[in-house]
């Protein structure tokens, strides 16, 4: 079978009976995400958890754009490096309290997403991925010579402060909460955006632009509105992070880190709901393993590149899903 | 007036001169990318990575076999072309009936693999290689010193530009190969063995770029980054140019060299992103590139 569109599990289309948009293996999946997310940091490091969750809203937020508009971007790091920069900066310098500030970080990365998507939607496929690339890159350098950023050091000890002025955020399990909190309302918004008519529209610009063209809907609105969402969220998957780690760096904003989110999606399942999840879960937890052998983690981070293009392209949820006859 | 304009260019020169080496890399460099997406419709990611093995091809042929920079000119090329021609028969081919973009996310694995590998095997901070001696020294132009190394770089990219867009447009194989490109079912009706054509394609274009590695040993440390800062600009200029055109992928890697080398001159900061600021303009104005076909 020829695939034709860039996206994960060829499931029906057939929308079945749903709970707030969720098909009924989607809810029961949902309810099993919260589950754990409710009781793994009694179990599991919270740090590592928070890292986990932080990648995956990256991870969701670049599938938005990848799984329902079929646009790869190579260059989502710019974003998540953005985020972490702005909401660090926000609240070391000026002391602002921790949700404005991942709010900041999150706008900032939205209103670089917006001249950029502007631009990059101008191509599609291939170019869009070399324009998107190139962008970040350029993200890159100014981050690495602008004054605010710390040049190579980064911006380091970034207080997590006080949510609402009130709860100290400092205490691993406190900060859980809060992190969970943006997790799973960023996963349901995304879930949200991709089962409203706007998500419905965005799936028709995928399978036939053309068509979609003929139709009427002013196609680059809904690419760039789906391209500055997308960015908005990876901002703030960075914001969060950068407080969990009191961290903001470089690393964020390489093009390695673009190459990352990729392959999280990709392991997960593009085009899958729940894939991202699962996918930086699986490459988190890999990397935490692998620490101490130092660039084979590179190597091995390629290997998998290379064994999911070739004979492993639905990801692990997309083949969950087909194996069980559901949408995931 | 004259005077200071005449020593500010004296000044400028090196710079210009610097970025004409630059240009003289993103030229053989995009000109490898162009010719194996026209033929396969892949953005060969690993192009970096590539160009990085044949420095260290360059480098080990010196080190271990005492084989010096002429033979690594051409030693070097055949090397990684054949590991190019492997990846391609083995890995790249079984992807054609797929979507475009699963080539891209490929041969990015690709160069990740191939940098992690030299990474562990020679660490990071690079390797020395030295220009030939036949290549050391330099010219005094009156106005400005030009070492010998630095104008042979553009001199060879120049020779090898030429030669590739001869083969392309003046020979039998060139044809065939644009006719590849155009209506591949069609060739392919006619006898001849696309497929093959399509490993050798990819197999040249990697060449290519190892060739560019080994050229660029000696300007360069040789180290497992140097393909992966060099790719991304690369990227740019090909957006810039568009794929359509041999002689444009050439000309844009040149001038965009140029231009980086005059903003090093004139404010420093922009020299790194001055590049991807042109691939903005270009797309606003001409979004299928300078020379692309829409």
């Amino acid at each position: 079978m020829a695939e034709s569109t860039f996206s994960g599990a060829a499931a029906p289309q057939v929308e079945a009976a749903t709970i707030f948009g969720f098909t009924r293996p989607q809810a029961v999946a949902f309810l099993l995400l919260a589950i754990f997310v409710g009781l793994s940091p009694f179990m599991l490091y919270p740090v590592f958890l928070m890292k986990v969750m932080c990648f995956a809203l990256f991870a969701c937020a670049f599938n938005l754009l990848i799984g329902y508009a079929g646009l790869l971007s190579f260059g989502h790091a710019a974003y998540f490096g953005m985020g972490g920069y702005i909401t660090g900066y926000a609240a070391k310098a000026w002391g602002i309290s921790p949700e404005v500030a991942i709010l900041m970080g999150g706008v900032a990365a939205a209103a670089i997403g917006l001249p950029f998507g502007w631009l990059a939607i101008r191509r599609s496929g291939i170019y869009f991925a070399m324009i998107t690339l190139a962008l970040a890159q350029m993200v890159y350098f100014f981050f690495l010579q602008a004054p605010f950023t710390g040049g190579e050091d980064g911006i380091q000890s970034i207080p997590r402060g006080k949510l609402l002025g009130m709860v100290d955020l400092t205490p691993d399990l406190t900060m859980y909460w809060l992190v969970a909190a943006i997790f799973l309302a960023g996963f349901l918004l995304i879930h949200r955006i991709v089962h409203s008519p706007f998500g419905q529209v965005l799936k028709a610009i995928r399978e036939n632009e053309p068509r979609a063209i003929s139709l009427g809907y002013r196609v680059e609105n809904y690419k760039l509105l789906a391209f500055v969402l997308s960015a908005g969220l990876a901002g703030i998957a960075g914001g969060t992070k950068a407080l969990v780690f009191n961290i903001a760096t470089l690393t964020d904003a390489h093009w390695a880190m673009s190459g990352e989110v990729v392959l999280m999606s990709l392991v997960g399942g593009l085009g899958t709901i729940f894939g991202p999840v699962i996918g930086g879960a699986v490459i988190i937890t890999m990397q935490n393993y692998l620490a101490e052998f130092g660039a084979w983690v590179l190597v091995i981070q390629g290997v998998i590149f290379v064994a999911c293009v070739l004979a492993f392209r639905r990801g692990v949820v997309g083949e969950i899903g087909a194996l069980l006859k559901v949408k995931l | 007036m004259i005077e200071t304009i005449l020593f500010e260019l004296e000044m400028a020169m090196p710079q210009v001169i610097l970025g004409l080496v630059n240009g003289a890399f993103y030229a053989l460099l995009s000109l490898g990318l162009a010719i194996i997406f026209g033929m396969l419709n892949v953005i060969n990611f690993s192009h970096g990575a590539q160009f990085m093995m044949g420095a260290f091809v360059a480098w080990m042929l010196l080190n271990w076999l005492g084989i010096g920079y002429w033979g690594a000119l051409v030693v070097a090329p055949l090397v990684v072309g054949l590991v190019g021609i492997i990846i391609e028969r083995t890995m790249i081919a079984r992807l054609y009936k797929l979507d475009h973009l699963y080539g891209l996310l490929l041969t990015f694995g690709c160069a990740l693999v191939i940098e992690g590998v030299f990474r562990n095997e020679f660490g990071s901070s690079g390797l020395p290689y030295r220009i030939p001696n036949a290549l050391q020294g330099g010219w005094d132009l009156g106005f400005m010193f030009l070492p010998v190394y630095r104008g042979w770089v553009v001199f060879v990219a120049l020779v090898m530009c030429l030669g590739t867009w001869l083969v392309i447009e003046k020979t039998k194989i060139g044809s065939y190969l644009r006719a590849a490109t155009e209506k591949p079912q069609l060739v392919q009706a006619m006898g001849i063995n696309v497929p093959r054509m399509m490993t050798l394609t990819y197999g040249a274009g990697v060449a290519l770029a190892a060739f560019a590695g080994v050229l660029a040993a000696p300007i360069y440390s040789v180290n497992p980054a140097m393909g992966a800062n060099f790719i991304i600009t690369v990227f740019a200029v090909v957006v810039i140019g568009g794929m359509g055109s041999i002689l444009g992928s050439v000309v844009t890697g040149f001038a965009l060299g140029i231009v980086e080398g005059f903003a090093r001159v004139v404010y420093p900061e922009s020299s790194a992103t001055v590049v991807f600021v042109i691939m903005a303009i270009v797309l606003l104005t001409r979004p299928a590139g300078l020379f692309g076909r829409a």
